[in-house]
């Protein structure tokens, strides 16, 4: 389990040992999970791994059913107000009341009793910054999915919190407003707040926008890193999957070098694979289709020594992309390349290619 | 038919001509079921907020018994806030009976539940999560249940509505506990069936006219109500 620490600096929030039971099913179990000031934490996982939930448990919304919160090193509770006013989640939909934009935005700032000249201010900074000052006076049912979560995020933005938990911020959006929300949280949100805790279900969305990513299936943390640590080096099949590697190469480890590991797949190819296992062990392999490169069979060996001569199988176009099968005498391995690369290449179903990988870019789990 | 129309144009010459005793008579109606209401929202809304918010063993009788509440009998409720107040009822030092008090508070208990009931279903209607936002936005519980009565305030002033209609149309439970005393507990429904019964349908029907146009304004209200209300939580997508 890879850990980063901020500089050994006390985090702002911690959890420890929380559980949360829901009709005898524990949807949370995390030993520990720290926020640091700073920093963008993303809880990264899949709809249904409690990720949420243990949102609403640090943003101390809910109680654990065991375990405890410990806000700049003092143990506090649901009810503890110092955490309440500095802790601000936006849930999933927005859910905003009736009434105006503005008096949604300066609600944050009415509950703290904020003057109504500064409340003012204050609420038109937020609209400005979300690029929603137009709407300031519309009625919310008046608004659009995309603007509807921006005057959500500026309502949480105007009472400058000190933890901002945003959960699933465009979930509910269609990909262009989706696209830019995104920037604009990229652009805003991260000076909003001194730390962000970002639920997503969307690697990418994690990886773009975060510093730290913590990993979250069936209610436990199985890995947390920064993105490219997780990226390069999953923990698990499952962290390996999520983040894009779906496909896994079964095998026997034939032998263990230094630092790398020969492994028989049950297809008969040998694979050299960065790694630490057991000789004789049965291990999957997972890549990712992007990491595979294709040449055409008669170029001269590159660095990689996992070298495999194949057909083009299948082709199947994805936007700018295309997804390729290589059938390598039992094996399949699915391939990204650019439609450019196709065209280029001249690739089509039955062209002889051969497909190269190299050893960092596999990861190998024990079956 | 002949009576029929003799009454309603003597009826709206009643009411054009500003008869005293008619009017006393409206405005003591209003002001017993006005009351009436008024204490049957301070009990209503509470209680309906509780059982529509709160979760604990035993909630599912306490809203059917609500519920229920909405179908008594005034002629019972009547019956039973008689031997309450009676000289010889536990409330009988009050000296209410036969008094404008005595009225109101039988038609408190027939309000309270109406309200208490479309409390209820109010704030149900309002998504559980907009509460959980006030509070993730730093309100206390105090002030994220008044932004969830705020949501379901449409909905309250239903209650009103209908409250107010249930109470100033019956006539067991005040004829009970008021006695129809002339000038002092004598509503409209009560009036009605005096003047009836003593021939005067003139001033039956006149009266008759008067509770319609009540009973209409606070239903033409709760309608207008209900129909502005799909309009809020349509799905947010864009």
């Amino acid at each position: 389990m890879t850990q980063v620490h901020v500089d050994g600096a006390q985090p702002l929030l911690r959890g420890e040992d929380l559980i949360r039971v829901y009709d005898g099913h524990r949807v949370v179990d995390v030993r520990s999970v720290e926020v640091h000031a700073g920093e963008v934490l993303a809880l990264l996982g899949p709809n249904g791994a409690g990720k949420s939930t243990l949102m609403r448990l640090l943003a101390a919304l809910e109680s654990p059913d065991a375990g405890r919160l410990v806000y700049k090193g003092r143990e506090a509770s649901r009810d503890d107000p110092e955490l309440r006013r500095a802790a601000v989640a936006v849930l999933q939909r927005p859910y905003l009341w009736r009434g105006t934009v503005s008096q949604n935005v300066e609600y944050g700032l009415k509950v703290r009793r904020v003057p109504v000249s500064e409340r003012r201010s204050r609420t038109r900074l937020a609209l400005d910054t979300l690029g929603i000052a137009h709407l300031a006076e519309a009625p919310v049912d008046s608004l659009s999915g995309g603007e509807a979560q921006r005057a959500a995020l500026a309502r949480a933005l105007a009472v400058e919190p000190e933890i901002l938990f945003l959960d699933e911020p465009t979930a509910d959006l269609d990909v262009m407003v989706r696209g830019r929300l995104l920037e604009d949280l990229e652009r805003v949100v991260r000076h909003a707040a001194p730390a962000i805790v970002l639920i997503t279900h969307d690697p990418g969305e994690a990886f773009a926008f975060a510093d730290r990513v913590a990993v979250v299936e069936e209610g436990r943390i199985i890995q947390t890193g920064k993105p490219a640590d997780i990226f390069e080096a999953p923990a698990t099949e499952f962290v390996a999957s999520f983040t894009g590697a779906e496909f896994m190469l079964d095998g026997e480890v034939a032998e263990v070098e230094e630092d790398t590991l020969i492994v028989r797949l049950d297809s008969g190819q040998l694979l050299e694979v960065a790694g630490e296992c057991q000789a004789g062990q049965t291990v999957r392999v997972a890549y990712r289709p992007e990491d595979v490169i294709l040449a055409a069979p008669s170029t001269p060996a590159t660095s990689a020594r996992n070298r495999f001569d194949g057909v083009v199988a299948r082709l199947h176009p994805q936007g700018g992309l295309v997804r390729l099968r290589v059938e390598i005498d039992g094996l399949s391995l699915e391939v990204v390349i650019t439609r450019h690369s196709l065209e280029n290449f001249r690739l089509e179903v039955g062209t002889r290619v051969s497909a190269q990988i190299k050893a960092t870019a596999l990861h190998v789990f024990p079956a | 038919m002949d009576v029929l129309g003799d009454a309603i144009s003597q009826a709206i010459g009643l009411l054009l001509s500003g008869d005293p005793y008619l009017w006393q008579i409206i405005a003591r109606s209003l002001q017993v079921s006005g009351l009436a209401v008024f204490f049957g929202l301070l009990a209503g809304i509470p209680i309906g907020t509780w059982l529509g918010l709160a979760r604990f063993p035993g909630r599912g009788v306490a809203v059917a018994l609500v519920n229920t509440g909405l179908a008594l009998p005034p002629v019972v409720v009547g019956l039973f806030v008689y031997l309450l107040l009676s000289r010889e009822g536990p409330l009988g030092a009050l000296g209410w009976l036969y008094t404008p008090s005595a009225m109101v508070a039988a038609q408190f208990v027939l309000a309270a539940p109406y309200v208490a009931a479309i409390t209820l279903a109010a704030v149900q209607s309002v998504p559980p999560e907009l509460r959980l936002q006030a509070r993730a936005l730093g309100a206390s519980r105090w002030q994220a249940l008044m932004l969830h009565l705020r949501e379901a305030r449409l909905s309250l002033m239903a209650a009103v509505a209908a409250g107010f209609g249930a109470v100033i149309s019956e006539v067991g439970a005040v004829i009970m506990v008021g006695g129809n005393v002339h000038g002092e507990t004598r509503v409209i429904t009560t009036a009605i069936v005096l003047e009836t019964r003593r021939g005067q349908f003139a001033t039956a029907m006149a009266l008759g006219i008067i509770l319609l146009a009540i009973a209409f304004t606070a239903n033409a209200f709760i309608t207008r109500v209900q129909q502005s209300q799909p309009r809020r939580r349509r799905p947010l997508t864009s």
